[in-house]
């Protein structure tokens, strides 16, 4: 098979800047921990009997290390619990999410944080926040007639 | 190829009727778009208890499942039936009637679920929210037609190389065999979920869903999707836009080979839509992000062959400096400028798909109305508007007519209005998108807040364009009826030729059962494990249905 001359360096620098690309990726996500969300070691849960399932039999905001704080959150149709969440700034906050009826997205407006709730699953991303103020957390996944009402506030002290 | 050959009838038949049932679902489908944009930009309530979700479930069905496939079936159907002497064996068009009525059944039943509120679970029909059971079979009716229609094609082909021992296929069929390749490859996952899980829980006659399960099955199927819908459009700009502009195709070996690592590279990457779902550890999301990027290679191919292709087309025609070939192009030539205008939108859609698929920094796009303004400049733009630029001259090749310049002229408006009403939509959803407003959601301002107030002039924007895209529409409404009053004559089908003679085109890229094989060690790599992990090693407890809308 003839192949022109520019077009094999076209062909090898495309390759190779994704191969960069791709390193960079990797490297950010496996030995630096900028990874994306997923489950660490709170394995599965049964929706329908969260009430009964720790964490989630207690949601809440709790105080897990000298500076590290945990936030469990509930999803459902069309709201959050707990509903208003206040953690300090500077401090490393662990969200823990699920949802007791539908998908649904939890995301921090002006943040990374942006992650699936879905029914039966865990899901944990971690955040700092560094200024103080209210952030609007949002529902952003469709979930219903009332999606666009589902969404509450974050605030930093 | 000089010779002149009308279209046969029968395959004309087969041909236009998918092609008119995309256009009425494209046009349904536009008017819910257009009053989208509106609710969303808070000009507008829906009347008549009729919700924003109802609307959306129409237009994504409508659009992305419904016009788009008949569009390619149509299509297709009609360059293999070109390129392979010139008529359909009745094997392959029987086939092709069977799998538009199926379809077309699919769609009748779909769209009356939806108009029902019955089914406003989206067209991503995400559990456990649970639709009517018919919704479901009419999904499974839509892809199973699809199949029929692929087998058609198949056979096809087949009796060509029967025919016409040792010598390489057409390759405007050997492309639409590798496009139905990967649809039967991907619509393995859809169907699945649909057989499986969707409508014996629907029913009722299994309580509980797995709901991970169900979407890792759909996002098999999703990605490669959206292959199935470029894969016809590269076949426009491979094919047919090289003899449109004056010129020859740059490699037929090459063209083939980008299409077989489409095929292999486009199914085992569905999880660079759930980056940001539990239950999928980090390494398989990491791995089939690698696999994404893959893709890469064959797009790197296909830009260098259209470039190739217009440098060494201008230059024939005596058009000399770096960049003077460009001004060889007939710009005024609504075959060319619209595939032109879907390759100029495909590089920041190619660029977007890029950002969404790097790993983490997903996170800063996922759900955010950015995705709908990369996918409206993907599927809306560079496949809807090479599709336009396709109908101009197909529809008067196959009925016997000869498109006129005031048709031309026409198309020439609207794919540009089209293009323009693109950027200003997209444009718009790209920038709310990064500020963090979420697609999907109806007119909100969450309580008068400030950082949502900052959205509102984007929104507006969004509604702008809705309305300019729509307006593109109707044109094109006109200009389809004008078509059918054009005079008796001849539009050429083009089919370009290649510039080195086919005989140096390997044989070994026609040896499908090697490249489905490779596909299928890939896939198995790729989701062997996860897979089993949710079926059976540590499935999550089921979810029972709802229906919340
Ligand atoms: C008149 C032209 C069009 C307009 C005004 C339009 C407008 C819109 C708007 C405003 C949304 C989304 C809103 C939301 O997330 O809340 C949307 C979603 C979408 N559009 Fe379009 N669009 C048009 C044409 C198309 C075409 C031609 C296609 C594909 C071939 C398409 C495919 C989609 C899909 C798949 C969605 C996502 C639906 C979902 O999130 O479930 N659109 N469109
Ligand atoms: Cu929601
Ligand atoms: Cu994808």
């Amino acid at each position: 098979m003839h192949i022109h001359r520019l077009e094999k360096i076209w062909m090898v620098f495309g390759v190779v800047m994704l191969a960069v690309f791709l390193a960079v990726l990797g490297v950010y996500a496996f030995s630096m921990g900028l990874q994306t969300p997923h489950s660490h070691a709170y394995g599965k849960v049964d929706p329908e009997k969260l009430a009964e399932t720790p964490p989630f039999d207690q949601p809440g905001v709790y105080q897990v290390g000298e500076n590290e704080y945990e936030a469990v959150i509930i999803m459902y149709a069309f709201g959050f619990t707990p509903n208003e969440i206040t953690v300090p700034a500077g401090a490393k906050v662990n969200f823990v999410i699920t949802s007791s009826d539908v998908v649904h997205g939890f995301e921090i407006v002006g943040t990374t944080v942006n992650l699936m709730a879905i029914p039966g699953e865990v899901n944990v991303v971690s955040y700092t926040f560094d200024k103080p103020g209210e952030y609007l957390i949002l529902c952003n996944e469709y979930c219903g007639i009332g999606h666009q009402a589902m969404y509450t506030k974050l605030v930093v002290t | 190829m000089a010779q002149t050959q009308t279209f046969d009838r029968d395959d004309a038949k087969l041909v236009l009727t998918h092609v008119i049932f995309a256009f009425v679902a494209l046009m349904i489908g536009g008017i819910a778009g257009m009053l989208q944009g509106m609710v969303r930009g808070g000009m507008f309530e829906m009347p008549g208890g009729i919700s924003y979700y109802q609307l959306l479930t129409a237009h994504g069905v409508l659009m992305a499942l419904i016009f788009t496939t008949f569009f390619i079936v149509g299509f297709m159907f009609s360059g293999v039936s070109k390129v392979t002497g010139g008529k359909l064996t009745s094997t392959a068009r029987g086939l092709g009637w069977a799998g538009f009525w199926l379809m077309a059944v699919g769609t009748a039943i779909g769209t009356v679920m939806i108009l029902a509120n019955e089914a406003t679970v989206l067209y991503t029909f995400y559990a456990p929210m649970k639709a009517s059971p018919w919704f479901y079979v009419a999904l499974a009716l839509v892809v199973v037609g699809s199949w029929l229609s692929g087998a058609g094609m198949i056979a096809q082909y087949r009796s060509w190389r029967e025919n016409n021992k040792g010598k390489i296929s057409p390759l405007f069929a050997y492309m639409a065999v590798a496009t139905m390749v990967l649809w039967y490859v991907a619509t393995l996952g859809v169907a699945a979920t649909v057989l499986f899980q969707f409508i014996p829980w629907s029913f009722g006659w299994v309580d509980k869903i797995n709901v991970l399960l169900s979407r890792t099955l759909f996002w098999y199927f999703g990605h490669p999707l959206v292959y199935f819908w470029l894969m016809p459009v590269y076949i426009c700009w491979y094919v047919v836009v090289p003899k449109v502009i004056g010129g020859k195709m740059f490699s037929d070996a090459l063209a083939r080979l980008a299409f077989i690592m489409f095929i292999v590279f486009s199914v085992p990457v569905g999880f660079h839509h759930q980056l940001m779902e539990p239950g999928i550890t980090p390494f398989w999301k990491f791995l089939q992000v690698i696999l994404t990027f893959a893709v890469v290679v064959p797009s790197l191919i296909t830009a260098f062959a259209l470039f190739a292709t217009f440098e060494t087309t201008g230059r024939a025609k005596g058009y000399k400096g770096l960049f003077g070939w460009f001004r060889a192009l007939p710009w005024k030539d609504v075959r060319f400028l619209g595939p032109f205008l879907g390759m100029v939108a495909f590089v920041p859609g190619g660029i977007g798909g890029m950002i969404n698929a790097s790993h983490q920094m997903n996170a800063l796009v996922h759900n955010t109305i950015w995705v709908t303004g990369h996918f409206h400049l993907t599927v809306a733009t560079a496949v809807a508007i090479t599709f336009f630029g396709i109908a101009y001259w197909l529809i008067p090749a196959i009925t016997g007519r000869r498109l006129t310049e005031a048709v031309n002229r026409l198309g020439v408006w609207q794919v540009s209005l089209w293009a323009f009403g693109i950027l200003v939509m997209s444009g718009a959803m790209h920038i709310s998108g990064l500020m963090g407003a979420p697609r999907r959601t109806s007119d909100t301002t969450y309580n008068g807040n400030e950082i949502a107030a900052q959205w509102d002039p984007y929104n507006l924007l969004v509604a702008i364009g809705g309305v300019i895209l729509f307006i593109s529409l109707i044109v094109l409404a006109v200009a389809l009826v004008k078509m059918f009053q054009m005079p008796k004559g001849e539009t050429e089908y083009p089919v370009a030729e290649p510039l080195q003679p086919v005989e140096a085109t390997p044989r070994w890229l026609e040896r499908w059962g090697v490249w489905i094989g490779v596909t299928a060690v890939l896939i198995v790599i790729a989701y062997a494990f996860p897979i089993a992990d949710q079926l059976f090693l540590d499935p999550a407890p089921g979810a029972k249905g709802y229906v919340l809308w």
